[in-house]
């Protein structure tokens, strides 16, 4: 069926907006749920970092928005303090940065940068994103149920997640949290699925594997891994529920609680720690190889210069994913576990600083005279590189057994991974919405507000987290309700105050963000066919969304996506659609 | 404090309202093709500039943080493993802020050097191997440095000489609160689990057991100072970690089996006080809490005390709703010190035959073959069955 034929399907409104099959609706379905997602986390963090300033102290706000139940009187009470942690953690790495970043992109840039008229499974794709959207419902209704929702933090080690008795929210709060995650990893895996069947078999003609562009590769790299490793998170839930509904113990043993001995024997809470880290380490890479790959597109096109090291930038996205999936040992170094494992992964780990910062000089020299434009996906990506840098570099500290033992769970940790997979991949997220903003709806956003968003944004996560380094070597445990329980920490008071300041003026100013993006997809500029003068396929669409993309044949690529400022050509771009010249050689083949 | 807060909302809420009104202008005015919304020089050059002094606002706050925040960090280690972790730690640290200072300049000085101008010409640069070799290899000799310094740390601190003179002493977590239980005369811990909790016996300690017999429990951790002590940890519901920072110590407690961790302790509380950096420490607290008492007695509350210092053993990993307060005090004595101290606390057994002084100990119902060895095969090294 030709894609002219599509056109003149009937469609109504529910089969356009909501039980869409197009790629491109999908994505924007993914976009909106997973930037509400993102207001809901965010939000919940400022919530509890007001209470880590100013602890125990009543504000209007928590009445207002917690109740009377989780805020007596106005002030959190100190289970609901860790539900709210618990959530937020939950919701920007599953919610925001898995599902809403890698969703998104993935659903739109694959077929589009491709050249496939659409995903290998138009149904399963649908599928995927409405368990999504289930299992968000479900996440966010937890929220409000009478116990609490989950509080065990995101990483839910049992025997806390797994005893009501333990805290509140390992009631039915926990329930729902399992619920929602089951649902959330099957709507990933089908997602991933598609993906990976989509890169193999739907390339148009000419567009060998070398000449994809590093957004395809990092989407296509990424689902391998999810499928790999959210199985071992579902197996994992599963054991749980069955330990904490039907009297199993695999994760439990010898349990006193209560004035009680539980009937639990013979199981281990190593056995999860392993288990959940086996998925939870190669998530922050589901979480970042995403946000590079659209990096390294935007930081080309904008370069107006090729990508340096195209091959190895290839090399260490595979060096990375592989790595990946032998280093989860580092979270658990002083769980208990046999100290020469932890030998082992400290070694694996450093060795993912080598591709890490391959990566790293390589962004750094593909600026190296280049012609910049500085639109705000570019800020927001430059802004990636060095937070990413930043953040990748007190993993050196972490990723060392023997200098984990001291820092392990304080804020160092929390200052390092906000850093490194947080914010880089929020920037990759943000800057990628800029950049394809005029391709999914046909707009442009406006730049000046971009480059507020931009900067504001960019001082905050630097005040927001670069302090926490320091309160975390003075040995200030993460996850504690207040501080004022240790007179010790009576002079970190000041530096919580500035990081909770910082925060609530960068979330504040999302609101500049929100604003341009709703208002830009109503009344932004018409946006032309190729606005950023981009080599990539998806700009040779038309600017009005069709189905099956193009609207005759899926043109042919005849050469990589990254000649940029090549010499022997007029503009200094030259789309993969154009045939070489007479006698013009193709880098790398 | 809170109207401050709520005012300064409110402030950057009208000026993001100001900033979304200019907006309206925005599309008002100039051309309505969307290539308007494209960096052109002026905006390219603007946030060129605004990159360059971006790197100088990264380097004036670390520089700033470190005035003002470095006096923070943990002070003089008190265990004999501690000044290797701190030595490897300052090994690490100068070397991130060796490559952070760089490569941050580079990109942020690239980015503005490099900003785009009409007519400019980009340089057609796709790969170069010397230079990908060069920016592999220097990572893989610097890392294979420190990942061989870690691990000779690591298994130093990890592992210790059966044959060596060690004081086993256990750490016992459980919602909310510690308790010890140290060894006595025979240096062996009684057999313990939790289906043994019963009145005085919090522990559940087998008083079956002749190791057991001289087993005391404390709610007070007092280390003798130059002795190898040999952590037991054990928890009795939800995982806790055992962490003491000035040790530069940490176990997590584990329900079900044994975790371990040793040191030497080599400064007393009373020397650590006399250090200087404690000295100035403990002054700057006790300025702060002065400050804050002054508002409380304002408010008819009760004044702070005053601190003094004192080595801590906190709970590391989330364990419920008052984890944020799961701690004892440690004290480490000398070695004599340490001796009294420990001599005059009584033995469990004998508190419990005076708890239970009327009728004979129960044995408790459930029998159990070896209840300590409920232990996964990766963590048999660490969780050592006690002797």
């Amino acid at each position: 069926m030709s894609a002219h034929e599509h056109g003149h399907h009937k469609e109504t409104f529910i089969t356009k907006y909501i039980f869409s099959l197009d790629h491109k609706m999908i994505a924007k379905q993914y976009l909106i749920t997973g930037l509400i997602m993102g207001i809901v986390g965010v939000l919940l963090s400022i919530l509890f970092r007001m209470q880590i300033a100013w602890p125990e102290q009543s504000f209007g706000i928590f009445k207002f928005l917690l109740g009377e139940n989780f805020a007596p009187g106005g002030v959190m009470r100190n289970d609901i303090y860790l539900a709210l942690v618990t959530i937020h953690g939950t919701i920007m790495v599953f919610f925001v940065l898995t599902a809403g970043l890698s969703g998104t992109f993935s659903n739109l840039l694959i077929p589009l940068q491709i050249g496939a008229r659409d995903m290998a499974s138009g149904f399963m794709n649908m599928l995927s994103y409405w368990m999504f959207f289930i299992s968000s419902v479900i996440m966010l209704g937890s929220l409000f149920i009478e116990s609490g929702p989950a509080s065990a933090g995101w990483t839910i080690y049992p025997p806390l997640s797994a005893l009501p008795q333990a805290i509140p929210g390992s009631g039915l709060g926990m329930t729902l949290w399992l619920v929602s995650m089951a649902i959330f990893i099957a709507s990933s895996l089908m997602g991933s699925l598609n993906y990976v069947v989509t890169v193999i078999n739907l390339r148009t003609k000419g567009m060998t594997m070398t000449r994809l562009p590093l957004t395809v590769w990092a989407f296509f790299v990424t689902a391998i891994i999810g499928i790999i490793s959210f199985p071992v998170l579902f197996s994992a839930a599963l054991l749980l529920i069955f330990d904490r509904s039907f009297g199993t113990s695999f994760f439990l043993s010898d349990i006193f609680i209560q004035g009680e001995v539980l009937h639990y024997q013979g199981g281990s809470p190593v056995l999860f720690e392993h288990l959940f880290w086996f998925l939870g380490h190669p998530e922050v890479y589901i979480v970042l190889l995403p946000a590079l790959g659209i990096t390294s597109e935007i930081i080309a096109t904008n370069s107006r210069k090729p990508i340096f090291g195209y091959r190895a930038m290839i090399a260490s996205i595979l060096a990375i994913a592989f790595l990946s999936t032998i280093v989860w040992g580092h979270h658990m170094f002083i769980s208990g576990m046999n100290p020469f494992l932890g030998s082992v992964f400290t070694f694996t780990t450093l060795l993912i600083a080598i591709p890490s910062a391959v990566k790293a000089f390589n962004y750094i020299t593909t600026l190296w005279k280049g012609n910049l434009q500085l639109n705000p996906a570019m800020l927001f990506s430059i802004g990636l590189v060095s937070t990413f840098i930043t953040g990748g570099l007190t993993g050196i500290i972490l990723g060392d057994s023997t200098l984990d033992i001291n820092v392990h769970d304080t804020y160092f940790v929390v200052a390092h991974f906000h850093l490194v997979m947080g914010i880089s991949a929020l920037y990759g997220f943000f800057a990628g919405v800029y950049h394809w903003f005029p391709k999914m709806f046909g707009k442009m956003m406006n730049k000046t507000l971009g480059y507020v968003h931009f900067w504001v944004t960019a001082v905050c996560a630097y005040g927001v987290f670069f302090p926490m380094h320091f309160i975390g070597m003075a040995g200030l445990p993460r996850r504690y309700y207040t501080n004022s329980a240790f007179p010790l920490f009576d002079e970190l008071a000041d530096v919580n105050v500035l990081i909770t300041v910082f925060a609530i003026v960068g979330a504040v100013f999302q609101i500049v963000f929100f604003w341009n993006f709703f208002y830009s997809i109503f009344y932004g500029k018409k946006a032309t066919q190729n606005p950023w003068r981009s080599n990539t396929l998806e700009w040779t669409t038309p600017v009005e969304h069709i189905h099956g993309n193009w609207p005759g044949e899926i043109p042919e690529v005849h050469r990589w996506a990254y000649d940029y400022s090549k010499p022997g050509h007029d503009e200094d771009f030259v789309s993969q659609i154009t045939p070489m010249k007479d006698g013009e050689e193709e880098l790398h083949h | 404090m809170t109207s401050l807060l709520i005012f300064f909302v409110l402030v950057l809420i009208g000026i993001a309202i100001w900033q979304l009104t200019k907006i309206f202008d925005l599309t008002q005015v100039g051309s309505n093709s969307g290539d308007s919304e494209v960096a052109n020089d002026k905006d390219n050059s603007i946030n060129g500039y605004l990159m360059f002094a971006f790197v100088g606002f990264i380097y004036i706050f670390t520089i700033y943080s470190l005035l003002k925040w470095g006096d923070l960090v943990l002070g003089t280690p008190a265990s004999e493993h501690g000044a290797d972790v701190d030595n490897l730690m300052a090994i690490s640290m100068y070397l991130i802020f060796f490559v952070q200072t760089i490569t941050q300049f580079l990109l942020h000085y690239f980015t503005f050097k490099y900003r785009g101008k009409q007519g400019q010409k980009a340089l057609y640069f796709a790969d170069n191997n010397k230079l990908e070799a060069i920016w592999t290899i220097i990572p893989v000799i610097v890392l294979a440095g420190l990942i061989l310094y870690g691990l000779y740390t690591w298994n130093n601190i990890m592992y210790y000489d059966d044959e060596e003179e060690v004081i086993y002493v256990e750490l016992y977590a459980k919602q909310f609160g510690w308790e010890v239980r140290y060894s006595g005369e025979d240096n062996t811990l009684g057999k313990a689990n939790v289906r043994f909790i019963e009145g005085v016996n919090t522990l559940g300690v087998d008083l079956s057991d002749p190791a057991a017999q001289d087993d005391k429990v404390v709610n007070e951790l007092h280390l003798p100072k130059g002795k190898k002590i040999v952590f037991k940890m054990r928890s009795q519901d939800v995982l806790h970690s055992a962490y003491m920072p000035h040790f530069r110590a940490q176990m997590n407690c584990v329900p079900g089996m044994i975790t371990q961790f040793a040191f030497v302790p080599n400064m007393t509380t009373a020397e650590m006080r006399e250090d200087e950096a404690i000295i100035a420490k403990v002054d700057k607290i006790n300025k702060i809490r002065a400050k804050k008492s002054i508002d409380l007695v304002a408010k008819g509350e009760e004044a702070l005390e005053p601190y003094t210092f004192d080595y801590l053993l906190l709970c590391n990993k989330i364990c419920g709703a008052s984890h944020y307060n799961m701690q004892m005090k440690i004290v480490v004595d000398t070695p004599e010190d340490f001796k009294t101290w420990l001599s005059e606390k009584p033995t469990l057994s004998s508190q419990w035959a005076e708890a239970n002084a009327p009728a004979p100990a129960p044995t408790p119902e459930v029998e159990l073959t070896e209840p300590m060895e409920v232990v996964i095969d990766t963590t048999k090294v660490v969780a050592q069955i006690i002797k």
